[in-house]
């Protein structure tokens, strides 16, 4: 995976500062609410909510069983219809790739879909290394790109923002990047709207070459499809002479007829729409309509080792809607960026340490940033059983030990020989009776616990001794 | 039918009230208790933080202490959650690393006879109306493993509604973790107060004497911040309130 986020300081760390951001947590909370009340809704208009969550699972499974195939019937299909595929084993070969192919047509503008693959490998900044400009055309995006911020959220990347200082970003930097904000902008989001459609209009029309990702492909045709919200997708994928998108290896679906679920379960999960505004679909190039040349770049970057782990591959069924961020509790309070990646939320603290390795202090961590609540795997679509992946990763990160596991390890072994032995257990539990006057509530420096909270007092007896005295 | 108490190592050690209850309780439902005294821990702080083999030989020592019963019952619904939920994931992984089917075994003889508190009292013994009395405001937290890995659902509620003298206050945001999670607590311990600092304000509005819920960890949690808050409300275990008499009332 890129490096753009590693050097991140562990998971605790980056939240403790986003907690205390008064600001920041209102944000968040009104966002993620607002959008988990809506979905609950638009997923109880359905009957077959359950037994369609549960076919997408299959669905997922069995194509992530079979990738190899159905990833070869693809690259045949895309062929076949005029388009060229390139397989990239990591994120500075699809870099590569991609620069080669903008670098061919002379120019040094693309304009861009939100994309998570893109964000992932940092493509943007690589461009940006080659001379080549990367225009962001999601409104989400932009103003993540214009106030030189990192996204915090899978669909509403600029969630931890608030009107006014989208308004601010928006008056001050828009003329470095192209047209200037209008006069006297006010923070109406008719307005802001207004605003970046006309600076974005302008990218659209003179743009050459556009970049993509894609929700899903699709093997039997070799069908790219992305859904989206504001058409700025449908403009990047028709107006330019060069599409090129990267995708995921696991975003593929076998046929047409798997799309019905998806279709279905994505925009309810997701926005708590019916159906999304724009669904586009495209297939290789076709004679006098849309991209002359047509790329897939299909991206493996640690896919394939997490295909291979048997409880973690659960987690390329993923079909990134971010309901689970907004039911996370966790991600509420902490915010998106404290997760170190384009993957922030429940999602992300199971993918990252899963395509990057667990070496770094923050992949090490994300597997704890988590109270397994399991709220995430109750709304997600594809049934994504989140916290058993997580205990799973611990358990990973505890066994190469490291920073802080050392220890634990030794106190988890000597609270396991005392289980295993209840005289021991009992003798304990009595002598903490005994002396329970000497208990303090707060404990001094280590305990972060009793920063906030107080200790409960040690009861006169453990239970076992009451039941010794009382019933036998 | 013979019923095996599964305290939990945290009611044992810090909450033998609730233990107590729950053998007043069920005796005074006409049904036979017994305290296995070779019981220890579930075996989930250990688990969920990461040492699954770790967990092993308490799975083993569940298995042969509850041996003689027909029920295990237990006043957590986490611990429940964690015999019914991961004990067959430790078995069938012991297995998958090829050191035999023994531990699936005991696994497979735990999980269908252990019950949760509310679960046993309203699924095994049909009863909604325990015969208690507590005449104070309560507000109910379902924790998440008893709300989500066990699905509770509303039988907590029923039986707090049958309890004379007791006016229920619904809670805001109820289903929200209140940010316990066990070894999270320590680990991540600003978003932990955090969640636990919103889940105490909204019980503070309920205008409610008394928080209950039916998991110690998280009343341990969350009276922990009400205690540093001097909030007007004390968290109390669901099986306290049920044990509460007018005969032998709740102090
Ligand atoms: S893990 Fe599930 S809920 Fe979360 S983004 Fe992916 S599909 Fe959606």
């Amino acid at each position: 995976m890129s490096g753009t986020y590693l050097g991140m300081p562990s998971f605790p760390e980056a939240a403790r500062e986003a907690v205390h951001n008064e600001t920041l947590r209102e944000n968040l909370r009104h966002a993620t609410h607002t959008i988990r009340d809506k979905r609950a809704k638009a997923v109880a208009e359905l009957a077959d909510w359950a037994q369609l969550r549960e076919a997408g699972r299959q669905i997922k499974d069995r194509t992530l069983r079979h990738l190899d195939e159905y990833l070869v019937q693809l690259e045949k299909s895309v062929t076949a219809a005029g388009g060229t595929v390139h397989w990239a084993a990591d994120a500075d070969e699809a870099n590569r790739i991609v620069a080669g192919l903008v670098k061919a047509t002379g120019e040094r503008e693309v304009v861009k879909v939100k994309s998570m693959a893109t964000q992932e490998i940092g493509l943007n900044e690589a461009l940006e290394a080659e001379g080549i400009t990367a225009y962001e055309t999601d409104l989400a995006e932009l103003i993540v790109q214009l106030g030189e911020d990192r996204p915090s959220h899978i669909l509403v990347p600029a969630i931890h923002r608030n009107r006014g200082e989208i308004r601010e970003i928006f008056a001050r930097t828009m003329s470095e990047w192209g047209r200037p904000a209008p006069e006297g902008l006010t923070d109406s989001p008719a307005e802001l709207a207004e605003a970046a459609r006309l600076h974005l209009r302008e990218k659209f029309l003179r743009a050459k070459v556009g970049i993509s990702g894609a929700n899903f492909m699709v093997a039997e045709t070799g069908t790219l499809v992305v859904v989206e919200s504001e058409g700025n997708g449908r403009m990047c994928l028709t107006l330019p002479e060069t599409l090129i998108s990267v995708v995921g290896i696991e975003k593929t679906v076998p046929t047409w007829q798997d799309l019905e679920v998806f279709l279905q379960t994505l925009p309810r999960s997701s926005t708590a729409e019916r159906m999304n505004p724009y669904t586009s679909t495209w297939t290789g190039t076709t004679e006098a309509d849309g991209p002359r040349d047509f790329h897939l770049v299909l991206l493996d970057n640690g896919r394939t080792a997490t295909l291979a782990d048997e409880v973690g591959r659960q987690a390329l069924r993923c079909i990134r809607c971010s309901a689970c961020l907004n039911v996370c509790p966790v991600y509420e309070r902490a915010g998106g960026h404290a997760y170190g990646s384009v993957y922030p939320g429940p999602i992300g603290a199971i993918l990252s340490p899963q395509l990057r390795g667990t070496e770094s202090e923050i992949d090490a961590s994300l597997p704890y940033a988590s109270s397994l609540c399991g709220a995430c795997y109750d709304v997600c679509p594809v049934a994504i059983d989140i916290p058993e992946v997580l205990v799973h990763l611990r358990e990973r990160v505890a066994g190469q030990g490291g920073k802080g596991h050392r220890l634990e390890k030794a106190a988890i072994k000597a609270a396991g020989w005392v289980l295993n032995h209840p005289a021991a257990l009992a003798a304990g539990e009595k002598a903490a009776s005994k002396t329970r006057g000497l208990h303090p509530r707060r404990l001094p420096g280590a305990a972060a616990w009793t920063d906030s909270r107080d200790l409960p007092e040690v009861p006169p007896e453990p239970f076992r001794d009451w039941w010794k005295k009382n019933r036998t | 039918m013979r019923v095996g108490l599964f305290v939990t190592c945290v009611n044992d050690a810090l909450y033998p009230r609730t233990g107590i209850a729950v053998v007043k309780l069920l005796e005074r439902l006409g049904v036979e208790v017994g305290f296995p005294a070779g019981q220890t821990c579930c075996g989930q702080p250990q688990f969920n933080t990461g040492y699954r083999r770790e967990t092993e030989p308490l799975v083993r020592r569940f298995d042969r202490e509850f041996a003689p019963y027909d029920y295990v019952v237990t006043p957590s619904g986490s611990c429940a959650a964690m015999v019914r939920d991961n004990y067959p994931r430790i078995g069938r992984k012991a297995a998958a690393e090829h050191r035999g089917h023994e531990l699936a075994d005991a696994a497979a003889r735990s999980v269908p006879k252990t019950y949760e508190l509310t679960e046993f009292l309203v699924d095994v013994l049909g009863v909604v109306d325990v015969g208690a009395y507590f005449p104070h405001t309560v507000t109910y937290h379902p924790s998440c493993h008893g709300l989500r890995m066990l699905g509770l659902g509303d039988r907590p509620l029923r039986l707090l509604d049958a309890v004379r003298g007791l006016e229920l206050r619904e809670l805001a945001g109820a289903e929200e973790c209140c940010g316990f999670g066990g070894t999270f607590a320590v680990k991540n311990a600003d978003v932990s107060a955090a969640m636990g600092e919103d889940k105490v304000r909204n019980a503070v509005s309920t205008g409610a004497d008394v928080l209950c819920g039916a998991d110690n960890s998280c009343l341990m949690h969350i009276g922990g911040i009400l205690r540093r808050q001097d909030a007007p409300l004390r968290a109390l275990h669901l099986a306290e309130i049920l044990a509460s008499t007018e005969e032998e009332p709740h102090v």
